[in-house]
């Protein structure tokens, strides 16, 4: 597909596709040079002489050690993990049980409900996280990691409900006409028969559903308030700014420490993850 | 094929009392009202229900921790003559159209050099995504460094290259603080673009560009009459879903700016919740947020209407 002569190849690919790479990826690259970089060299003003911004002689860890020791930054973490794999179960759960219905069972209002379901999915969290805030106190969930876990999947459930009905559409119906016919209740069929082959399906969903809860922020701001029930993202930009103060190297640990379980997550399955956001877009 | 369907009707026989519950699940109507059950209780809880609940508290003068009465239209009437909520109109107008804009010429650009055979194509597609999948709050720390005033390393990279002798100072100035969040916006975006649309070129084949080339159609040519018309499906779903994201956006204008300066940098969001969490005006927050749905219901609708449209095809 590469065609043409050198320099043509440079200007026509090599060039634009190197900018593309180093401005997406420049931001990543600061954060990991601000986490090893000493205070000193870090609060030096932009045209101050010899001065390389883009390296350091000298590493240190001291920001992850005020992270670690001096904010609950674990905690942040582990409530995070805890939140997203709560609520990624939930929403696969129902999201499976959601597509496998609207796909596969014939029954009156399935296209009503299939709309009502896609409707939500394009509902913003910004447009219902006042009168959410109100009801989840009225729960008495305010500041415990239900607020999130019970609400998460409002925004991952359409979503999965979406890629599993593409995914069960693709099975044959023959195959679990034979299980039916062997004796197997529809119920013992979806389960055994249908699930198994839909598990890339599942696992798609799963990871799309798990980095989206990862990354949510306003609910969680909103919803929580003592330090130490907060998710990363809310932790980081509440504690390690005070007042007019940014603690910008600790602040740059925290968000690449933070960062690093979503992208291991995602390196392990960056297939699944394409699949599951490509197939969310085509629907 | 009559034993198989005696042995269908048999197993589909409820069997006693034992088998009750198992026979319910077997008509197709129970069972899928079982399945759909807990996907309808956690979306109208937490969705339909609160979706009520903020055209109420719009309408009433509640505060934090007081139930208010009702005031019919007052909050609206009030917001409407707020001079910052018509900056964040305006705002959040210009903020997705631009961002929209750029986002899918890019996002073009970027899919159709992906689209090329070259090596390490995967490992170049994996890290292209990180801006979307790293947590949106961080990577925009990350830049709210980068936008620094006095340490910004932009600054620094611009004046080595001898394009400035004064600092610019991007989040400081609203023109350029607005400017400064379309770049981080578009950043972050980008790659969305780049690899849903990477998977509706994929689809079209290479044979079809391989015949218009030997017709003699120039590069501009086969992307104007083959690829744009096959890939616009695609993209017309990805730019709906992008709209709605970008006009609903709040994580990054809360990081970069909180609004500021002087308010000048809200959008709808953002100033809902400084009003609403801010400053404790449930009611009038509830009326602000509320002002994203007419944008929102026109994309449904226009949404609704493409999907039947492909459907019934």
């Amino acid at each position: 597909m590469i065609e043409g002569r050198r320099w043509r190849r440079w200007v026509s690919f090599y060039i634009p596709m190197g900018m593309f790479i180093v401005m997406l990826l420049f931001p990543f690259y600061w954060m990991v040079i601000t986490t090893f970089r000493p205070d000193g060299e870090l609060y030096r003003p932009w045209n101050a002489k010899n001065y390389n911004p883009f390296w350091t002689w000298n590493p240190t860890l001291d920001h992850i050690r005020m992270l670690l020791e001096e904010t609950l930054f674990s905690t942040w973490l582990w409530n995070t993990m805890l939140i997203s794999l709560a609520s990624t179960i939930i929403s696969l759960i129902c999201g499976v049980f959601a597509g496998y219905a609207l796909s596969r069972l014939k029954f009156r209002f399935a296209g009503t409900m299939g709309t009502g379901i896609f409707i939500t999915y394009l509902v913003p969290q910004t447009l219902l996280f006042i009168p959410l805030a109100d009801i989840i106190r009225n729960f008495h969930l305010g500041d415990t990691p239900w607020a999130l876990i019970l609400t998460y999947p409002t925004f991952l459930i359409p979503f999965s409900t979406w890629l599993m009905m593409g995914y069960f559409k693709a099975i044959p119906k023959e195959l679990e006409e034979c299980a039916r016919i062997d004796g197997a209740s529809r119920w013992q069929a979806m389960i055994y028969i249908i699930l198994p082959v839909a598990v890339p399906g599942i696992l798609s969903a799963g990871i799309f559903a798990f980095t989206l809860s990862w990354n949510e922020f306003i609910y969680a701001l909103v919803f929580l308030s003592s330090s130490e029930q907060k998710t990363v993202p809310v932790g980081v930009v509440s504690e390690l700014v005070r007042g007019d103060v940014f603690y910008w190297g600790s602040l740059m640990a925290g968000a690449l420490l933070g960062s690093i379980p979503v992208a291991i997550v995602y390196s392990f399955f960056v297939e699944h993850y394409v699949a599951g956001l490509t197939g969310s877009v085509k629907g | 094929m009559a034993t198989a369907s005696t042995t269908i009707s048999n197993s589909a026989m409820p069997e006693g009392r034992v088998h009750k519950k198992a026979g319910l699940l077997e008509d197709e109507r129970w069972l899928a009202a079982a399945l759909l059950l807990p996907t309808a209780i956690l979306l109208g809880l937490f969705i339909a229900y609160p979706f009520f609940e903020g055209i109420r508290l719009a309408l009433t003068d509640s505060r934090v921790g007081v139930p208010g009465h009702f005031v019919g239209l007052k909050n609206f009437e009030k917001v409407w003559n707020d001079s910052i909520f018509r900056t964040a109109v305006w705002n959040t107008c210009w903020y997705t159209f631009i961002t929209t804009v750029v986002k899918l010429v890019l996002g073009l650009w970027l899919a159709q050099l992906l689209n090329r055979n070259f090596k390490g194509k995967a490992l170049t597609r994996a890290f292209i995504l990180l801006p979307f999948i790293i947590p949106t709050v961080l990577s925009t720390f990350a830049w709210k460094w980068m936008f620094d005033p006095t340490f910004s390393v932009l600054n620094w990279l611009f004046w080595q290259m001898g394009f400035i002798t004064k600092r610019i100072n991007w989040l400081g100035e609203p023109d350029l603080a607005f400017f400064s969040i379309i770049v981080v916006n578009v950043w972050r975006g980008v790659p969305f673009y780049a690899i849903s649309l990477l998977a509706g070129l994929q689809t079209i084949s290479p044979e079809l560009q391989e015949a218009a080339a030997i017709d003699g159609a120039n590069g501009w040519q086969r992307f104007r009459h083959i690829t744009w018309p096959l890939l616009l499906p695609v993209t017309m779903v990805v730019t709906l879903f992008s709209v709605i994201q970008t006009f609903a956006d709040f994580q990054l204008v809360y990081v970069l700016t909180g609004g500021g300066p002087a308010n000048a940098t809200h959008l709808f969001a953002t100033y809902a919740y400084q009003i609403g969490v801010g400053t404790g005006l449930l009611s009038e927050g509830a009326a602000i947020s509320l002002a994203i749905f007419p944008v929102l219901f026109v994309v449904v609708l226009l949404q609704l209407l493409y999907i039947r449209r492909v459907e019934t095809r």
